[in-house]
């Protein structure tokens, strides 16, 4: 479970999600014979909200230790459609981290989504679905989905939603995020890029005068180029993301969906 | 002498204390199979034009004895779909004894429906489990096990038709995790086979331009190539090719044509010369 808080920053930076160095504090001898229900199948995902829309992306690599497993295995699901099909659904949710338990997170969220539906007679709202989600993965308190979650859509006034989640279903409504095997990378381009971090007017000070760009909603074709400009990048440091990029993006028109290919190195 | 039989023979209680059962009563942590026993090395398969090649060498290992060598490793289900078990041999026995009762229960359903003509043209009967179905069941399964921490120490293959009639070929292993491409290979075989059978089918489109001859032709060498160096592997293999028209399989084929010559030059370990 240890790779499960690897964005520790006591670990200096990006780290690959499984353990290569030997155990250290193991006695002579001694063989592990319990078995480990995780691990980590690294791959990466990336979720920004516009002014009118949401794009999340993924990478579609899936991996074990060094070994690719599949080099088309998408992260990105569309969720709470009426049939099985979702041509209608309205929500995206990315997961990354331990493939098996993010397949049965997100059938499990699906499910609930649907039911939802069924009953009401409507569909879910993006800001009900992500305290759902939050609660189911709580629910696995004491034996996680060992999954990072991203869930987006547009919220009750049309703007862009993105809510993001850690293992154990604390989250937040957020404008951007990055999560999985490249998030360390991601995040600070991000910030950067989407919340002008440190980015200032030339010229306009000294120190604390100095005064920040003003901050104001990227576009739909930025925020595409950004995606794949992040994902370039991510690709070029880390082994465990490439082969292609899924992209999703969420508008009152629905939901289009992009496949790009990446470096399969 | 005691006057109860049940007592004759056991320590007293007046001199040792009452019997201490505690150890006999199982509250402790399960101990189901926490590591594998008996084991089998690689299954490789590959996709293509109209339908899907597996093959496994008929060995299982206790450790690095060769302790049986003639274990079918590959198993038709419903003529519909073969599944290929990587892993511990007496999980992969339980499966197979529960997969065959599926399927009897499956024939049974439908023996009414039996007569009819086969629509769809994946295999599999009107309604009958295809190889997309049984690969859910089974990995559903697979997952149930590993939550319930008494996991099926197995890397599974299941190959057959879709319901769109397309080859279909997936994975499954004791943790659950599942994931889908052209070519598949477990164990040793992802690293030695994986990257000869991705040279002839990269994507699905590479794999559906080839042949059932060229996909024969590359899991053969692929299972030369895993004999060469795979030390836990036998030269005795089965192999099994999946279309529409059902499942053929062969238990006992032979590796052919192999040639040693490449092991002259072997020296040491990479850098040694002389």
């Amino acid at each position: 479970m240890a790779a499960m808080f690897s964005q520790n920053p006591l670990m200096n930076g990006p780290n690959y999600s499984y353990n290569d160095a030997p155990r250290v504090n193991a006695p002579e001898g001694a063989r592990e014979h319990r078995f480990d229900p995780y691990t980590d199948n690294g791959g990466s995902t990336l979720a920004i909200a516009g002014a009118d829309f949401s794009i999340m992306a993924g990478d579609t690599r899936l991996t074990s230790g060094y070994s690719i497993n599949s080099r088309h295995h998408p992260k990105l699901f569309k969720i709470g459609g009426t049939t099985a099909d979702q041509k209608d659904a309205t929500i995206v949710l990315s997961v990354v981290g331990f493939a098996a338990d993010g397949e049965a997170l997100k059938e499990r969220l699906d499910a609930i989504c649907k039911m939802y539906r069924y009953r009401h007679g409507k569909p879910m709202s993006v800001k009900a679905c992500a305290q759902r989600l939050s609660t189911i993965l709580y629910q696995k308190r004491f034996f996680p989905y060992y999954a990072y979650a991203i869930l987006g859509g547009l919220d009750e006034e049309g703007k862009g939603a993105v809510y993001s989640y850690d293992p154990v279903g604390s989250y937040e409504r957020e404008q951007c995020r990055a999560g999985g095997a490249a998030a360390s990378l991601i995040m600070p381009f991000l910030d950067n890029q989407v919340n002008f971090k440190n980015q200032y007017i030339p010229n306009s000070g000294e120190g604390h005068a100095l005064q920040e760009r003003e901050r104001r909603p990227l576009t739909r074709n930025e925020v595409e180029i950004l995606v794949k400009d992040a994902f370039d990048g991510a690709v070029e440091r880390h082994i465990e993301v490439g082969d292609g990029l899924q992209m999703m993006v969420i508008t009152a028109n629905g939901i289009e969906e992009v496949l790009l290919p990446l470096k399969r190195d | 002498m005691d006057h109860r039989p049940q007592a004759w023979g056991r320590p007293r209680d007046d001199v040792y204390g009452a019997y201490d059962a505690s150890y006999l009563h199982n509250n402790g942590p399960k101990t189901a199979t926490q590591s594998p026993i008996v084991t089998g090395t690689s299954v490789i398969a590959i996709k293509f034009k109209d339908g899907v090649v597996m093959a496994a060498d008929n060995l299982a290992s206790y450790g690095s004895l060769a302790r049986f060598t003639d274990v079918k490793r590959l198993r038709p289900f419903l003529s519909t779909s073969v599944v290929g078990f990587g892993g511990d041999v007496s999980d992969m026995q339980f499966l197979d004894r529960h997969l065959k009762e599926l399927a009897t229960d499956e024939a049974y359903e439908h023996e009414a429906s039996s007569t009819t003509t086969d629509e769809g043209g994946s295999g599999a009967g009107e309604g009958q489990l295809n190889a997309a179905n049984l690969y859910k069941y089974l990995s559903k399964l697979m997952y149930r096990r590993r939550n319930d921490f008494d996991p099926l120490w197995n890397q599974i293959l299941v190959a057959g038709l879709d319901a769109h009639a397309k080859p279909f070929l997936a994975s499954v292993d004791l943790r659950g995790t599942t994931f889908t491409s052209p070519s598949l290979a477990t164990g040793f075989g992802a690293m030695l086979a994986q990257p000869i059978m991705r040279r002839y089918a990269a994507t699905e489109e590479d794999a559906a331009r080839l042949t059932r001859e060229e996909a024969v032709n590359v899991i053969k060498e692929c299972m030369k190539v895993l004999f060469y160096r795979d030390a836990r592997s036998l030269d005795r293999y089965s192999i099994a090719v999946v279309t529409k028209d059902g499942v053929e399989l062969s238990e006992d084929e032979q590796l052919e044509k192999q040639s040693w010559a490449f092991a002259e030059r072997i020296r040491g370990y990479g850098t040694q010369v002389v």
